[in-house]
């Protein structure tokens, strides 16, 4: 029995714990359309959130183990309702909240044992699409930050390659559902998903205030019945996507600073892989 | 514990895994500083010959009255705000939307009473958040009387907040009124209720003008007619303001959630009653018997 484990290897399996974790379950999916941003996990527990809401523009979406998600996301309203509390409502933005995240993920994963096994995004709706902002955040505190959709969790890549050919930006909210909803069929999911065993939930840039809401099953038929009506409209745009193909990885911190005090410096490169198993 | 906030993204252990749902427990152990019921009060002599006096010399919200009407329930308060005898603020405004379904008025000293609703409000929404569903009003008014209870010590003092709490009640689907004393005794008010300086005044005349089954106009005009009489009567209250345009604050809740009438809707409800009281200055008549 080894009684010398290099950090190199404490970090690797760590990582590959994490990854294998968070592989294990299905995928969810974070994407832009022309009023605001759209979140679809597949979850078939109506009490037991995937998607929720952080702030008046904020939202947080993850996949992993419930328990260790759902620790974070009251972590984040409370961070998110003390900063708004201190401040001003409009202080409280997804970048602050990215980067807080980060450092609790990094410190997690370097100081514990055991990492935990989650991914997750946040979320802030702008007054435009431009200002939108996506943030990725990893098992280890890695923060990427993305546009146009994400795909986390499960078979992320494979989802995330179907969306790529049906993504585009100034998509409708049904365009964009249906578009999600094909991506999620297949990889991990099973041939088939009805909206009963989906969380759905937008953040609207057109309300005011508390722009979450989330989608009843009702009002996910209507949208799938929308798009089968104009299915050229989603085929024809197909061609003007906006890939995640390269998203601008940053370690520890959202604004692209030194990663200094974040974490950053603890494991090696496991923190910049791809969180899936598969290629 | 801190004294203060520590700034954005420190200390993540001390956000991950706390184990209640409520706002303010909360920030008592996480950065007491922030709570309204915990500013230092300087020690050694005073330099005022007691804090009640110092406190006369800040300014003071007035009078909130709020009737139920048959969807639900109506606040209104009036915009004055009044350092001793002089006029602090005429545009101040006293009555808050404090989640879908409910809203608060405050009287007694308005810098802490804003600060009080502030701190309410995010409490039901983080509540909300967390728990996934909204806390029943009841609950909300039992919080609210927990809050207060929290500034006993401030109260004593002399810097009183007494709120009126209002909101639709969604499990027995009408509205429902509670007001409070400063050591946070929560009274559940049938039909009517007011607080502040000239809420006898308006009390009285809401006693003469209300009647079950009222409809939300006409609670609204009944809050306005008695904030016009505690006008009246009140220095401290301030009537509506036809020359800036400055009216009540109106507030209906209802089984839709919480609606603030804007000014224009406002302005046509004190025109009819500035218009009857050119006819008859001292308002509605009751029938004597």
């Amino acid at each position: 029995m080894p009684f010398y484990v290099s950090p190199e290897q404490a970090m690797k399996d760590k990582a590959d714990y994490a990854r294998k974790g968070i592989a294990r379950g299905r995928s969810g999916l974070v994407l832009q359309y022309r009023e605001g941003i759209l979140f679809v996990a597949p979850n078939p527990s109506r009490a037991l959130h995937k998607i929720s809401e952080i702030y008046d523009r904020i939202a947080f979406a993850a996949v992993g183990r419930y328990n260790e998600f759902e620790n974070l996301r009251k972590a984040g309203v409370r961070y998110a309702d003390v900063t708004g509390y201190l401040y001003d409502r409009q202080d409280v933005t997804a970048r602050g909240l990215a980067n807080w995240y980060a450092q609790a993920l990094g410190t997690i994963f370097t100081e514990s044992n055991k990492p935990f096994e989650v991914e997750i995004v946040v979320a802030e709706v702008g007054d435009s699409a431009e200002r939108d902002q996506i943030y990725r955040i990893t098992f280890d505190g890695s923060v990427a930050d993305e546009h146009g959709f994400v795909a986390m969790g499960g078979q992320a890549d494979q989802v995330a390659g179907v969306l790529k050919d049906r993504y585009a930006d100034g998509m409708t909210l049904s365009q964009a559902f249906s578009a999600a909803l094909a991506a999620l069929v297949g990889p991990g999911n099973g041939p088939d998903l009805s909206p009963r065993q989906l969380e759905v939930a937008v953040l609207d840039r057109t309300r005011n205030r508390r722009t979450f809401r989330r989608l009843t099953a009702a009002r996910l038929e209507e949208l799938l019945a929308e798009a089968a009506a104009s299915p050229a409209a989603s085929a024809d745009t197909a061609s003007s996507k906006a890939g995640t193909d390269d998203p601008q990885r940053t370690r520890g911190g959202a604004d692209g600073a030194e990663a200094a005090g974040s974490g950053g410096d603890g494991p090696d490169r496991n923190g910049s892989a791809d969180t899936s198993d598969g290629t | 514990m801190g004294s203060g906030f520590n700034g954005g993204g420190h200390r993540p252990a001390a956000f991950i895994g706390a184990a209640t749902s409520s706002f303010t427990e909360f920030l008592t152990s996480y950065s007491p500083g922030l709570l309204p019921a915990n500013v230092p009060m300087p020690a050694g002599p005073s330099v005022v010959a007691s804090p009640a006096e110092a406190a006369q010399h800040l300014p003071h919200g007035t009078t909130i009255v709020a009737a139920a009407c048959d969807v639900g329930v109506v606040m209104v308060g009036d915009r004055r705000a009044t350092a001793g005898n002089v006029i602090a603020q005429r545009d101040i405004e006293k009555v808050f939307r404090t989640d879908d379904y409910s809203c608060v008025g405050i009287a007694g000293v308005a810098g802490m009473g804003l600060e009080v609703v502030r701190l309410f409000q995010v409490e039901l929404e983080h509540y909300e958040k967390l728990e996934g569903r909204a806390l029943s009003l009841e609950g909300k008014a039992n919080r609210l009387a927990t809050m207060i209870r929290g500034n006993l010590g401030i109260a004593m003092q002399g810097l009183v907040v007494v709120p009126l709490f209002a909101g639709y009640d969604e499990a027995r689907e009408m509205g429902r009124i509670f007001s409070y004393d400063v050591v946070g005794g929560r009274y559940e008010e049938h039909r009517f209720h007011g607080i502040g300086s000239g809420s006898v005044f308006a009390r009285g005349a809401l006693k003469k003008l209300y009647h079950d089954g009222l409809s939300a106009d006409e609670a609204v005009l009944a809050c306005l007619q008695a904030l016009y009489d505690a006008a009246d009567d009140d220095s401290a209250t301030g009537g509506p303001d036809l020359t800036r345009r400055i009216y009540p604050v109106v507030a209906i809740t209802t089984a839709d959630g919480f609606r603030r009438l804007s000014d224009e809707e406002t302005g046509e409800f004190v025109r009819t009653v500035i218009d009857s009281r050119m006819r008859s200055p001292g308002g509605p008549v009751a029938p004597l018997s």
